[in-house]
């Protein structure tokens, strides 16, 4: 089958590899109908996450038909049904997936040691990101093995077009983690740092949960458009300052509530953090960015909260933790619990209160993908989200 | 949609030619780099030049961290124009410096020659990966029919209320109307405060 391959910093290409099989008991396969490229897959390309190895397949955000069905997961699962993949693989029985931590599941990271050694206990095991969460195969491919698969999948229904139910897989229910984690009330000012896909999906789950205003803050004009669309105000940092602003919007006080859908590449201009960051990056004193993490923690109202979509992976330096302790902010962060809000979010779809396809810029084919790596990165064409074809199938 | 940027990616690749073609220069880099640390003199024989040895070695240590960091950033670009001001450092100390013995003249000529050589090629490199990257004028800059809401912004604007935040996600009670506009807590001076299942009131 086709597949996007990793072969080194910035080096994916679409390659032939062998078909995915069962391998265990409670495996399915599915024949993937649509994929997408996440701004998190990013990381991967430009190597900033470490554990990648020569010939990984990319990508976690896949739809498909199940073609394939091990005996473990016949009794939740039929040849021919259509599914959404969530990123995070979950076994549905560990004490962290009964109590809705899917993200944390305990059982699906087969790389256990290595995810214990980085991040002191495992986490999930993700498709198509790094071994230190297990280096399973991704969906950027014609095929998809989806272990767990009895718990490790959405059903949805026929009818809908692929565009409108893709991104259950991570963005929608990333950006919907994001805004719940603020727990929104009606009064609230929502900032949201970074208007890539996650970004608009926050903005977008900020206005439903009803917040009194919502910020967006890029640098980019077609994304600032894109939020503009939500409703949202927004704010060019390259033209102004986002802190004089977002008082300016608050009457002094700052948001109650900031979203970080930025994560761990921060692109802020000219600042002198930024410059210390990218600096200290270069000699491999830090491995990320946190410019975001620092304005949130200064700008956000005190006794706000701070959330955190935004992917890190690693060492951060210089965090303001004197403000954010003495402003009494509380700090909730976490890789999505995608099945824990899909059922709701695919009532909202279907209930049109929500349409996911408008953050779709660009579709192409999967042979395609690996050059929309580099138009998604360097911001060309209006680039925003990417949804690439498998199986020349029209979505 | 139709690209306005120069679509260079080799088939099925991330890589344009540009980028291998940066990649060979890296090596180049690290190449040329040992050979400047290892025999200084064979290098300022060749140029036909007369400079100190620890300066050839310097200029070695920089061609290889150039190389290497060619070699390993996920954006050669300003990596490769790095190069093109070390090919002019290059220039200005071979034209400057002394001629050695023995038909220096001549091989202080083709130095020279071989040096612009490769600054051309830089800046072609250099050049061809700034357009690749296209800048902003690329950029489609309005997306704002683009609301994401099919019943229109107005019906959207807290359509969701009738979700829960979860208890393991809602801020605590005490703290919870300490961020909401209005509320007082019943130790405050003044004023009610009541906490229901649904917020404050």
């Amino acid at each position: 089958m086709k597949a996007l391959v990793w072969h080194g910093t910035a080096d994916i290409r679409c390659d032939s590899v062998p078909d995915p099989r069962i391998e265990e008991d409670r495996d399915a396969i599915i024949k993937v109908t649509s994929c997408a490229i996440c701004g998190s897959d990013l990381h991967l390309f430009d190597h900033f996450m470490p554990g990648m190895k020569n010939g990984d397949v990319m990508g976690h955000e896949t739809m498909g038909e199940v073609v394939e069905v091990g005996p473990g997961a016949k009794h939740k699962l039929k040849v021919g049904e259509r599914v959404v993949i969530p990123f995070t693989i979950i076994c549905g029985e560990c004490e962290q997936c009964r109590r809705g931590n899917f993200s944390v599941c305990e059982r699906t990271n087969r790389n256990k040691a290595l995810g214990d050694a980085a991040f002191g206990h495992t986490t999930a095991g993700l498709f198509g990101y790094t071994h230190l969460t297990g280096g399973y195969q991704g969906g950027q491919a014609e095929y998809l093995r989806v272990p767990f698969a009895d718990a490790t999948h959405i059903k949805v229904p026929d009818g809908i077009p692929d565009d409108k139910l893709l991104f259950l897989s991570d963005i929608f229910p990333t950006g919907w983690q994001g805004a719940v984690q603020c727990d929104i009330q009606p009064t609230d000012t929502v900032a949201v740092w970074g208007c890539g896909p996650v970004g608009q999906m926050a903005i977008r789950s900020a206005v439903l949960l009803g917040a009194k205003q919502v910020v967006a803050i890029d640098r980019l004009p077609e994304r600032l458009s894109m939020a503009e669309g939500a409703g949202a105000v927004t704010i060019n940092f390259e033209e102004e300052s986002t802190v004089e602003r977002l008082n300016e919007l608050t009457g002094g006080k700052g948001p109650e509530k900031c979203i970080d859908a930025v994560g761990l590449e921060a692109h802020a201009t000219a600042t002198i953090d930024s410059m210390y960051d990218r600096a200290k990056q270069a000699m491999m004193l830090e491995t990320d960015r946190p410019h975001v993490l620092r304005e949130m923690i200064y700008v956000c109202r005190p006794a706000g909260t701070l959330s955190v979509p935004g992917v890190y992976g690693g060492l951060l330096d210089k965090i303001p933790f004197g403000a954010l302790m003495n402003k009494g902010l509380t700090l909730r962060t976490g890789q999505t619990h995608v099945n824990r809000w899909t059922d709701d979010l695919l009532r909202r779809v279907l209930e049109g209160q929500i349409d996911p396809s408008f953050v779709i810029t660009h579709r192409v084919p999967l042979e395609k993908g690996p050059e929309m790596y580099k138009t998604f990165r360097d911001k060309q064409d209006g680039c925003i989200k990417v949804m690439l074809l498998p199986n020349g199938a029209s979505a | 949609m139709s690209s306005l940027v120069p679509k260079t990616a080799l088939p099925g690749r991330s890589r344009s030619m540009h980028d291998e073609m940066a990649a060979g220069l890296g090596y180049f880099s690290i190449a040329l780099g040992l050979a400047e640390l290892a025999m200084p003199q064979a290098i300022r024989r060749a140029a036909g030049i007369e400079t100190p040895d620890a300066l050839v070695r310097g200029y070695g240590v920089r061609e290889i961290a150039t190389g290497v960091a060619i070699l390993t950033t996920h954006d050669a670009t300003p990596w490769i124009w790095a190069r093109v001001a070390g090919d002019a450092l290059d220039i200005a100390t071979v034209a400057m410096a002394p001629p050695g013995r023995h038909g220096a003249e001549g091989k202080k000529t083709l130095a020279l020659g071989a040096l612009l050589a490769v600054t051309a090629i830089d800046l072609f490199c250099a050049s061809c990966l700034n357009s690749e990257k296209g800048g902003r004028k690329t950029a489609r800059a309005d997306y704002r029919d683009r609301s994401g809401f099919p019943q229109g912004q107005r019906a959207a604007r807290g359509a969701a209320r009738d979700f829960e935040t979860p208890r393991d996600i809602r801020g605590p009670e005490a703290l919870r109307p300490q961020a909401t506009e209005g509320a007082r807590h019943p130790a405050a001076p003044s004023g009610e405060w009541v906490v229901s299942n649904s917020g404050v009131r």
